[in-house]
């Protein structure tokens, strides 16, 4: 394993204290618990967001601490959940007296870890609301496994409330807002290669040099099928194929059409997959009418990417053209 | 508890590679950080009260280990220790009550149901024995209760996982034991071996 770490234990501290360093006009970073919170927290009278997730993931969810997204991010070891106490505290730091909303990925880990924090903020008189993204399609069976992960989805419904908890909107409203934007997107990612945890110090599953391993994991779990590797637009069509098909998309629909880089891909790569995405879906009748392209939930220095469409209606549009400055999304600021 | 903490110290990487088999291969590491951490708490209580320390480390769990096991774990020691709030001894009835509390909270806090391939299909047949045992002292019922965890752990090998992140594997969750179910047999392997000990 080669890696640019000084030792596996003190990853997450010594990543926090750069980030810290290098971005003090924008966040400010406690580190007993460790989370993120945004210089001018709390703000008083505006909902709250606050979410968190194993680390590993950058910039997701430290980079998305600002005006117009999160106010709030708590780091867990390298793809180990974060803790209750240190949610309670970012959520206590956060708080400006309008509630917080709590964003949370749909993995076994978080959705218990923020459920206590819940608990324990509300008993501390915070009046907290959660919703859970799981908008990952290569999970086919969600009766019998912990159901779809939250994927990139998530990192459009941070930006979406946090336009529309910067509007004055109430807890409610940004909930609803947020489980409206996980109905309504979709995602599948792929992966050319592993990625190594600093603890294991190796590869948490193996690919051959000619597969590949379509509906991927952000922490490597399986996905749908393993296979030989094919041309980008042969790639594109199965990910956004079962992404299409599984809301579904319509001819006539306007989409936010998303390309993310698990981390390990070159940007030259991920606009290629752009340019086929996009004929994909003009071949269907389906306008792209924003887009994202870049690395924005990755999994460490896995090679690959997912694709995340999320349909769009007027208000959706106007959240997401909002000012927004943060590490990592920045515009109209 | 500093058994069970020198013994998931030693299955550090042992449990951690049964994580990886079916897991993201982190339990060993995480569940030794949250021992380390319990122990330095349960230092600091004068130990008069076995639900006090319980609590204590419950609560050092659920903040030191993350992931599924911490508030797993972590609930289960806080209501064992709920349900023993005050008292300084525990017999068997009294053990096995505060056993059952516990795992009523990790059934609620987890909703899983034995046969999902969890840390349950351990805890459920040692709560089982130590129901069974009755009439025994506490040092043979919790031998057989560990035993019937170590049963339980070796029936989750050619179970489908449907809870956590095993589950994803689906069928190819079969084969591999479950290191939830191995970290909570060696809880109570190590609580058998101390009452042993003291008896």
């Amino acid at each position: 394993m080669k890696k640019l770490i000084n030792a596996p234990e003190d990853v997450l501290r010594d990543a926090l204290e750069g980030t810290a360093a290098a971005h003090s006009d924008r966040v400010r970073v406690n580190f007993d618990p460790p989370y993120i919170v945004r210089a001018d927290a709390p703000v008083q009278g505006k909902v709250a967001i606050v979410s968190g997730g194993g680390s590993g993931h950058e910039p997701m969810h430290g980079g998305y601490v600002g005006r117009g997204m999160l106010d709030a991010a708590c780091p867990g070891e390298v793809f180990t959940s974060p803790t209750p106490d240190q949610m309670l505290e970012a959520t206590k730091a956060v708080d400006g007296g309008a509630g917080v909303l709590h964003i949370v990925k749909n993995y076994t880990g978080d959705v218990m870890n923020f459920e206590m924090a819940a608990e324990l903020a509300q008993g501390d008189g915070i009046e907290v609301a959660a919703v859970v993204t799981n908008d990952d399609v290569a999970v086919q069976d969600s009766l019998y496994t912990a159901g779809r992960r939250g994927v990139g989805v998530t990192v459009l419904a941070e930006k979406l409330c946090g336009a529309a908890a910067e509007e004055g909107k109430a807890l409610q409203d940004v909930a609803d807002i947020c489980r409206h934007v996980n109905d309504q997107g979709r995602s599948m990612g792929m992966a050319l290669t592993p990625c190594i945890t600093p603890a294991a110090g190796e590869p948490n599953f193996t690919l051959a040099a000619d597969e590949m391993e379509i509906g991927i994991g952000i922490h490597g779990e399986p996905g749908r099928e393993r296979m030989k590797i094919e041309s980008a637009a042969q790639i594109v069509e199965r990910l956004a194929g079962a992404v299409v098909e599984d809301l579904p998309f319509n001819e006539g629909d306007e989409v936010l059409a998303f390309v993310n880089g698990m981390g390990g891909t070159p940007l030259i790569e991920l606009y290629i997959v752009f340019n086929e995405l996009s004929k994909y879906l003009e071949g269907r009748g389906i306008t792209i009418s924003r887009n994202l392209v870049g690395n924005y939930i990755t999994s460490l220095e896995m090679a690959g990417c997912s694709i995340t469409l999320l349909r769009l209606d007027d208000e959706l549009k106007r959240l997401w053209d909002a000012p927004v400055d943060t590490i990592a999304l920045r515009w109209g600021a | 508890m500093e058994r069970f903490a020198a013994e998931v110290a030693e299955n550090r990487s042992y449990l951690t590679r049964l994580d990886g088999a079916i897991g993201d291969g982190d339990h060993g590491t995480n569940m030794d950080r949250g021992m380390k951490k319990a122990l330095e708490r349960l230092q600091a209580t004068d130990g008069d009260d076995i639900g006090a320390s319980l609590k204590a480390v419950g609560m050092a769990l659920v903040s030191s280990v993350g992931g599924a096991a911490g508030p797993l774990y972590g609930t289960f020691f806080m209501q064992m220790g709920q349900a023993a709030a005050g008292r300084s001894e525990l017999d068997l009835a009294g053990f096995t009550d505060a056993f059952d509390a516990g795992i009523q909270g990790v059934i609620k806090r987890g909703k899983a149901e034995p046969g999902d391939k969890t840390m349950l299909d351990a805890l459920k047949p040692a709560l089982e024995a130590l129901r069974d045992a009755d009439g025994d002292d506490v040092a043979a019922a919790l031998e057989r209760a560990a035993q019937a965890a170590f049963d339980g752990m070796e029936a989750t090998v050619p179970m489908v996982a449907r809870k956590g992140r095993a589950s994803y594997l689906g069928e190819r969750s079969a084969g591999h034991q479950d290191p939830g179910a191995t970290s909570s047999h060696l809880l109570l392997k190590s609580a058998a071996e101390a009452v042993g000990a003291t008896t």
